[in-house]
């Protein structure tokens, strides 16, 4: 008998599998760090003190996971519907745009937390309408998303590189990016949330952000599980033609799906472009959208399992860039290779251990 | 200069900025014809890039560079069948997790072992595909129209720029003469059928895989060791995209394949040209609408609007056995 479709309980579906796929991950990342003569527990603990020793670090670790968790619900959001969004990367980008715009025109006149709900909006409205186009394609003519969406994230940077170069660069600046934006359209530091812990925030750019990316992540979970468009995009996610035969609207709910997912994904901008640099800047989003695919992935699509997911990941970034410090034969892209393996690890190859586990349980529980 | 020297030079940049493009294509074109999307074509073409230099500026001979190069890209190849194939994980998944993995790894590497911020060492020019004249180019180049077209867009090009083209008509003849792409194309239209044929569907897999791992091997040579003489961080920039976009915009084939690589070369080598010049009437273009432009065009495409794009009706669904 195959191992498939035997049920396995949800502590091992969720905890123990991920859990083992994260290690064989990190054993493969520590193989490269010893192929290069160094050692991977030194390394592990310089990473980990680097990330979480310091309250400066706590506020870049979760600066990190702010980005993270956004691209990750992106992500998400879409797979529940079946749709495979691979261009949360370049929602992201333009919902920078929207976010500057508002923070560029508003700054002047109003403090930040009027600006800040118009520029929540701002950024989800131009992620969603990078979203739409390919979503719109694959509701009415049937083009692969994963292919528009990919397309898509090249156009947006070709668009960007245009609109930082040409219109919104300081005249007689060579810096492509726009004015630094007055106090009324950033985000406040989060001081007092490492001060409650008795840290200091420091540097670390964590911002406003953090806290609605949080909020999101309840909106995501309540959407997903608690609403009858949440119950269609699952039902289609699961079963197109069983969608199509309870009288729900494939085109309907491909677009309403895109455009929420395109939307989160524009918000990950407020992080980095109105929290931390206070201006937009070209390539802002550093490859965070594509982490949202291993965020999403690792998170099992759920809101609760994104957020430890992000901090993964945010822990990853920071300490990172920290190790890099202390090791200088390993380079900041050290944590891209361990990215990489734990996408293979818990994405790609999330059924390899599944066998050997079934066949192990079953030893176990005697069936 | 006169028009026609402009449309030369602009010719023969198009022709080797579309060679890793075409190897890449082609590479691709086995694998999802045999129903295995390869997103990771760019990290196959990255990693390649840097074993090349790294064996040709070890050993100076650059045909085992292009051997190292070709290796590791089989490997990748090999992950990637062992994740989409075997475990039936998502190929999509796979792809963007190889592309981590060779973004990281070869500036790691790179690092650890030359120490030049993610370069590679200068590759010695015996380590290295120079170009070759062909016979009779300086006699020719007075001819007028054919001689400067022989003497600067056909001579003058390194041997990989021949292979490559010389790829195209053997992909189509393996894909549509022979037993081998008979079956390769069935297995990605439809599995079931070639399984109950009693051929083994996942082994058919892992042969496009290798093939497409060999092509990828060239284009990653291609970049390193015949364009320039080192390994540069993140040379690839994107071209595995850009060829997976020349593939579906030649609708899966072979020759219009080469004619889409040609286009989205030739818009390149155009906006290169076009930095900073303006066009009569219309006034300056900006650069970002020619490197935009394959990316629209394919789009369009798969809109439908261009006659339709067909994928591999298999392509990206992991093959089952019926139980």
């Amino acid at each position: 008998m195959t191992t498939a479709s035997v049920p396995l309980p949800a502590w091992i579906n969720y905890g123990l599998i991920p859990l083992l796929n994260l290690i064989l991950a990190f054993f493969f990342s520590g193989l490269v760090v010893w192929a290069i003569g160094e050692s991977p527990f030194e390394a592990l603990q310089l990473l980990l003190i680097g990330a979480l020793g310091r309250g400066e670090g706590i506020g870049f670790t979760l600066f990190y996971t702010t980005s993270f968790i956004f691209t990750g619900l992106s992500v998400a959001v879409a797979i529940h519907a079946g749709l495979f969004n691979i261009g949360s990367e370049g929602q992201a980008y333009l919902g920078g745009l929207g976010a500057a715009l508002v923070a560029l025109a508003m700054d002047h006149y109003v403090p930040w937390y009027v600006t800040m709900p118009f520029a929540v909006i701002g950024a989800a409205l131009f992620g969603a309408a990078c979203a739409a186009i390919p979503a719109w394609l694959q509701a009415k003519r049937g083009s692969h998303i994963v292919i528009t969406t990919i397309m898509f994230n090249f156009i947006v940077s070709s668009l960007m590189n245009y609109m930082l170069v040409r219109v919104l660069i300081v005249p007689g600046k060579m810096a492509p990016e726009t004015r630094t934006f007055l106090p009324g359209g950033q985000l406040p530091k989060l001081d007092w949330l490492i001060a409650m812990f008795g840290g200091k925030l420091g540097a670390a750019p964590l911002n406003f952000s953090f806290l609605i990316a949080l909020i999101m992540c309840f909106l995501v979970w309540v959407l997903i599980w608690r609403t009858k468009l949440g119950y269609e995009m699952r039902t289609l996610g699961i079963s197109p033609t069983a969608a199509s035969y309870a009288g729900i609207r494939y085109s309907k709910i491909v677009m309403i799906t895109m455009l929420i997912s395109g939307g989160l994904a524009g918000m990950m901008a407020l992080n980095p472009v109105m929290g931390a640099s206070a201006r937009l800047q070209i390539e802002f989003v550093g490859g965070a959208g594509f982490v949202g695919i291993a965020v999403s992935l690792m998170g099992r699509n759920h809101p609760a399992g994104i957020i430890l997911a992000a901090l993964l990941f945010g822990i990853l970034y920071q300490g990172g860039a920290e190790l890099s410090f202390d090791m200088p034969s390993i380079t900041r892209d050290m944590i891209v290779v361990i990215q990489g393996m734990v996408i293979l690890f818990a994405g790609a190859l999330e059924y390899m251990l599944r066998p050997a586990i079934v066949r192990f349980y079953q030893q176990l529980t005697g069936k | 200069m006169d028009y026609f020297d402009i449309f030369i030079s602009i010719l023969g940049s198009a022709i080797r900025l579309s060679i890793p493009l075409l190897f890449t294509a082609l590479a691709g074109l086995f694998s999802e014809r045999a129903g295995i999307f390869d997103i990771g074509l760019e990290g196959k073409m990255l990693a390649s890039a840097f074993a090349a230099a790294c064996v040709a500026y070890w050993t100076g001979n650059a045909w085992l560079g292009l051997l190292g190069g070709i290796g590791v890209s089989i490997v990748f190849s090999f992950v990637h069948g062992f994740a989409s194939i075997t475990n039936r994980g998502n190929q999509i998944v796979s792809g963007v997790a190889l592309n981590f993995v060779a973004a990281g790894l070869t500036i790691v590497l790179g690092q650890a072992w030359f120490r030049q911020g993610g370069r590679t060492g200068q590759v010695p020019p015996e380590g290295r595909f120079s170009s070759i004249v062909l016979p009779g180019a300086d006699m020719m180049r007075d001819v007028p129209i054919i001689g400067p077209l022989y003497a600067h867009v056909i001579s003058g090009n390194n041997i990989l720029t021949y292979i490559a083209f010389l790829m195209v008509p053997i992909s189509w003849w393996v894909l549509y003469r022979t037993r081998f792409g008979l079956r390769l194309r069935a297995v990605g239209e439809n599995p079931g059928a070639v399984d109950t044929a009693g051929i083994s569907v996942a082994w058919m897999r892992y042969r496009s895989l290798i093939v497409a791992g060999f092509l990828c091997g060239f284009a990653g040579t291609y970049l390193s060791i015949a364009q320039s003489a080192a390994f540069i961080n993140n040379m690839s920039a994107g071209k595995g995209y850009i060829a997976l976009a020349a593939l579906i915009f030649a609708k899966w084939k072979p020759v219009p394949v080469m004619l889409a690589c040609l286009l989205f070369g030739f818009l390149d080598a155009f906006a290169n040209f076009m930095q900073g010049k303006s066009l009569p009437l219309i006034g300056e273009v900006p650069v970002q609408i020619f490197q935009a432009l394959p990316y629209i065009l394919t789009c369009v495409l798969l809109a439908g609007f261009i006659g339709t794009a067909r994928p591999p009706k298999a392509g990206g669904v992991p093959y089952t056995k019926e139980r």
